[in-house]
């Protein structure tokens, strides 16, 4: 059958055929062509937006720019912080001929090392070959001026620039000033919660310490934004647009960086702190705390050898005594209690004691001694703070009792925070009865009281609650609240900040201030006073109490040996004082470790910076100007306890 | 008058040069489009349009020769061609050059040589002269067979790997066995067949980089920097181009190289993103003439061979503009499949051309035959 077929051959049914099968593929054809159109159409015009978008998306790069850190100034307007250039040698792979021959050069001209040529080889590994990668970091002077002389030999090469924190002064404002560093995680984790990560894009390092950390959002400004075409490897290949950052606020201190200067000097080996202030508004003057160290050290990254240096040193480098350091407050708050006791109605001028040198209780087995062996008899008021008499304190504690002790010296700052710009600040510890129960479960004794009159038992203070107490004690209950910053840096002259004030102390009779305040002087300046030796022929009048802070317990039987006492259990000396005193402008409070009495150690000190401060500092005046009247204030100020509400005034208006 | 005396001068020239002016002049057309999409694809390299226009020009020479030579020769010559190519094949399997993650080249020295290449235009060849041996329409029979003319050398290629020229190959003669009148009940059921054997491919032949490619056609979003990255890249490319595009050498991403494969396998988006979609309707209206006009010439064609390997030509010729348009724009997983003509590359364009050099034969010896 098939053969037959095969024979007769239908052409034109064939061509038929096929003609309907091409028909059905025209269709077919069609029907495709449609689905690739309509595809298309909803590719190009539906969603074209969306896909436009993520084009520009692909395209546009938004990178952020970071902003220049604020500079910090003293209050003369000499730079503390700064931002200098450093310079590191960057390699361009992609636009070096031959990159082994060009390092090997390279490492004979700048005597690169085997580790740093070692490390570049390994980064180049991990980075796109347009991206420039540093082969040397913190250039020298001198290495900058080589390479300068034969970079044309070097394509590809070249010495890039970037700004980097700096301190002049290296460690003599550590503690204040604190430093800048590397961001770390915690810190991105509290940046988002702030919402402030996106204004840090840019930004490597942030204050981690001191004024640097306090004062981090007006340093640090806003972020800018560089808006870039890039290609598919990330190359940049043309800015859209530039919004330029908004760089940190300039800042100015009440530091006098040559009184500073001077408090380190006078702590030089020696562990302790010295905080100047003024009374006027409470500015910080001057803030050391030694040991000290290198700020410079942490702002490039520590190595690991060297933190632990630090950390593990026995002299505590790294804490800052002034606002952390934690010490019995000793004499030195005894014209505060005196005060207490004074409006209280507990005590007047006339009140006398006798002193021979021991203290009782009825029905306590207990004696408290005085510091002087066999006491310094007759002594009122006056006479206590002068000479430091203890016997008086114990039973001014015991009249007093300990809930209005701790009620009336939180009024003194005590116990709290000063509110200082430092986050570093510890509130240290004013004890009271809930303070006890709290801590070791256990009732207040009347044991407890008398020892409190004498700044001892559990009391503690910073060295700067010391001078927030005695700022509080001359200006008669006002009380400033301690600030490091003065204002900013506008155009070369100062916009001075307002001061900041907490509601006074109440004041019963003023009369019982000037009774205290005289015995301040009497302390200085009457022959019995305690810091007369050290305050002798001085050019201005000051006063002040000195005080010294017993560490070792000594059995009741016992006395006292110096030579017995270990060097790290020997007495802190402490100073606390002020001058002028008829017009104070400065006041000064002195804490020496284990240096012994404060009479012979502390006060001596506090002289040195306070006739530094009177022959050095006062004659030539501030030099910065203030931006509000534009006028140098260039004599010494002259400002007096009744002038100071005008001056809060005036600046706040700033 | 001396104007239309050069006319028919001009049509009798390219009757005796056996050249089809109208398929002539649209290749061109797109061989324009291509070079231009190139040069922009091509980070505007001249190096690179030159050796596009070399391979051209050579291309264009096969085509010339081979539209000499009657339809009757090559029906004479089908069966050795396809013994020659499928030879080749086997011996790709065996002694192959591995390129590109493939064995698919012979290296014969001086030239790499692709045989799947030949099997492109041997397949239709060989189908067209058994179907048409007998009566159209074929009996059930003489499909099967013609089925296992196609899937041998299918399967071969396929095993190289390549997807994309296995599938050209598959369909050029399932085209020539659909034109021949295979009955509508036949296609269904194995259109059923394929569809029961697609699970089976899936678990059992199929290569983990041919599965990853169909789930990332599924689901390109997946993976965006991986697998997925070319057909967003392209999405993106031919959506921002929208109705007018971005304009010639401005598109962004092809000019900044987010897109891949932009001068091969992708130059389409190329084109989508810098002409919109007015230029991409203009591209298409050129395929459809060349396309339609390979229909007429089936039509036209004087025996069931010739009509048979004309159709199977032109609609292979769609195929590749179908599966290349429908990959770059996320409608079809992603095979190896150029834009005809378009495409920078060379194998494919001989090829295509050579094709077009035999559908000229067919439609302008016909006369002679009928003569």
């Amino acid at each position: 059958m098939p053969p037959k077929r095969q024979t007769i051959r239908d052409h034109t049914a064939e061509a038929n055929l096929v003609a309907r099968r091409t028909f059905v593929s025209i269709v077919f054809v069609c029907l495709l062509m449609a689905v690739i159109i309509a595809n298309l159409y909803q590719l190009q015009v539906t969603q074209h937006e969306d896909y436009q978008t993520r084009s520009n998306g692909n395209r546009i790069k938004v990178l952020p720019v970071a902003p220049n850190r604020g500079l910090i100034y003293d209050r003369n307007g000499e730079i503390l912080a700064e931002n200098r250039p450093v310079f590191s040698l960057e390699i361009t792979p992609e636009d070096v001929d031959d990159l082994d021959s060009t390092i090997e050069r390279l490492a004979a001209l700048m005597s690169l090392t085997t580790d740093e040529v070692n490390d570049f080889k390994s980064s180049i590994r991990r980075q796109r070959r347009f991206k420039p990668v540093s082969i040397r970091q913190q250039l020298s002077q001198d290495d900058v001026a080589l390479f300068s002389a034969k970079q044309h030999q070097y394509p590809g090469v070249s010495i890039e620039a970037r700004l980097s924190r700096y301190y002049p002064y290296k460690d003599t404002l550590t503690h204040m000033l604190g430093y800048v560093a590397k961001i770390n995680k915690r810190e991105l984790v509290k940046l988002e919660e702030d919402e402030q990560l996106a204004n840090y894009a840019a930004t490597h390092d942030m204050g981690k310490q001191g004024v640097e950390r306090f004062h981090e959002r007006t340093l640090h400004g806003e972020v800018g934004y560089q808006q870039v075409e890039v290609n598919n490897q990330g190359r940049i290949i043309r800015v859209l647009s530039f919004e330029p950052p908004l760089p940190g606020r300039d800042i100015v201190l009440n530091i006098d960086i040559n009184l500073q200067k001077k408090a380190q000097e006078v702590l030089a080996g020696r562990r302790g702190s010295v905080v100047i202030t003024s009374p006027i508004d409470g500015g910080v003057l001057a803030l050391y705390s030694s040991p000290s160290y290198d700020p410079n050290l942490f702002v490039h990254g520590i190595s690991q050898k060297e933190y632990n240096k630090l950390l593990a040193s026995k002299n505590s480098p790294l804490l800052n005594r002034a606002t952390q350091g934690r010490y019995p407050p000793a004499s030195t708050i005894k014209p505060l209690l005196a005060l207490v006791g004074l409006e209280e109605g507990l005590i007047d001028e006339t009140t006398e004691i006798h002193d021979r040198g021991t203290y009782r209780l009825k029905n306590v087995n207990h004696v408290w001694r005085d510091w002087k062996k066999y006491g310094h008899g007759t002594v009122n008021v006056t006479k206590s703070i002068e000479v430091s008499c203890d016997i008086f304190y114990y039973d001014l504690a015991y009249k007093l009792g300990i809930d209005r002790i701790s009620s009336s010296m939180q009024l003194f700052g005590f116990g709290k925070r000063t509110g200082i710009d430092l986050l570093e600040e510890s509130s240290a510890n004013m004890p009271s009865r809930g303070w006890k129960r709290a801590r070791f479960n256990e009732p207040w004794y009347i044991g407890d009281t008398i020892p409190v009159g004498i700044g001892q038992s559990y009391w503690n203070a910073t060295p700067l609650q010391l001078a927030q107490s005695l700022n509080f004690l001359i200006n008669k209950g006002q009380r400033h609240t301690p600030r490091i910053i003065k204002g900013y840096m506008v155009e070369g002259a100062i916009d001075v900040l307002p001061v900041e004030m907490q509601s006074p102390i109440p004041i019963v009779n003023e009369h019982n201030w000037d009774i205290v305040l005289d015995a301040l002087y009497g302390t200085v300046n009457r022959s019995h006073g305690t810091a007369r030796g050290a305050f002798k022929d001085t050019d201005y009048i000051s006063a002040g109490k000195t005080g010294t802070a017993q560490l070792f317990s000594v059995a009741q039987d016992a006395e006292y040996e110096e030579e017995n006492v270990s060097a790290r259990l020997k007495d802190n000396a402490m100073y606390v004082g002020y001058a002028p005193y008829d017009n104070p402008e400065i006041s000064i409070s002195v804490v020496i470790e284990n240096a012994g009495g404060g009479s012979s150690n502390a006060a001596p000190a506090a002289r040195i910076v306070m006739d530094y401060y009177f022959s050095e500092i006062k004659p030539k005046g501030i030099t910065l100007k203030t931006k509000k009247n534009d006028a140098a204030i260039t004599g010494p100020a002259q400002a007096s306890l009744s002038t100071v509400e005008t001056i809060t005034m005036e600046t706040s208006g700033g | 008058m001396a104007e239309a005396k050069f006319t028919t001068i001009k049509t009798t020239m390219l009757e005796r040069l056996h050249i089809d002016g109208f398929l002539l002049f649209a290749l061109l057309c797109l061989m324009g489009v291509g070079l231009v999409t190139i040069y922009s694809s091509g980070g505007q390299d001249w190096d690179l349009v030159n050796r596009q226009l070399t391979r051209l020009g050579i291309a264009l020479i096969v085509m010339f020769i081979l539209a000499q030579i009657p339809p009757m020769a090559y029906r004479r010559l089908a069966v050795y061609f396809y013994s020659f190519g499928l030879i080749m094949l086997i011996l790709v399997l065996l002694v192959g050059v591995v390129g590109k993650g493939a064995q698919r080249w012979l290296d014969l020295g001086l030239i790499r040589f692709q045989p799947s290449e030949v099997m492109k235009l041997a397949v239709p060849l060989m189908v067209a002269w058994y179907i048409s041996k007998f009566n159209l329409p074929p009996p059930s029979r003489n499909i099967a067979i013609g089925f296992v003319f196609v899937f041998i050398p299918t399967i071969l290629i396929a095993k190289q790997p390549d997807l994309g020229t296995s599938l050209l190959v598959a369909s050029s003669g399932i085209f020539a066995l659909f034109l021949s009148g295979m009955t509508w009940r036949l296609i269904g059921f194995i259109s059923a067949l394929g569809g029961a054997f697609a699970p089976i491919m899936w678990f059992f032949l199929m290569q983990g980089y041919q599965k990853q490619r169909v789930l990332t056609f599924l689901n390109p979003e997946s993976d965006p920097l991986g697998s997925g990255y070319h057909i967003i890249q392209s999405k993106i490319a031919i959506g921002s181009g929208g109705v007018s595009g971005k304009g010639w050498l401005q598109g962004t991403q092809s000019q900044l190289e987010f897109l891949p494969e932009r001068h091969t396998d992708f130059i389409f988006a190329v084109f989508s993103e810098e002409f919109g979609l007015i230029g991409v309707i203009g591209l298409l209206f050129i395929y459809m003439c060349i396309i339609i006009r390979g229909l007429m010439i089936t039509n036209n064609a004087q025996d069931a061979f010739s009509k048979l390997l004309a159709g199977s030509l032109t609609l292979t010729f769609f195929v590749y503009v179908f599966v290349n348009m429908g990959m770059v724009s996320g409608l079809l997983p992603v095979v190896g499949v150029p834009l005809p003509l378009v495409s920078y590359g060379g194998t494919s364009m001989v090829t295509l051309l050579a094709g077009f050099g035999i559908l000229m034969s067919i439609s302008t010896q016909k006369r002679m035959m009928s003569r």
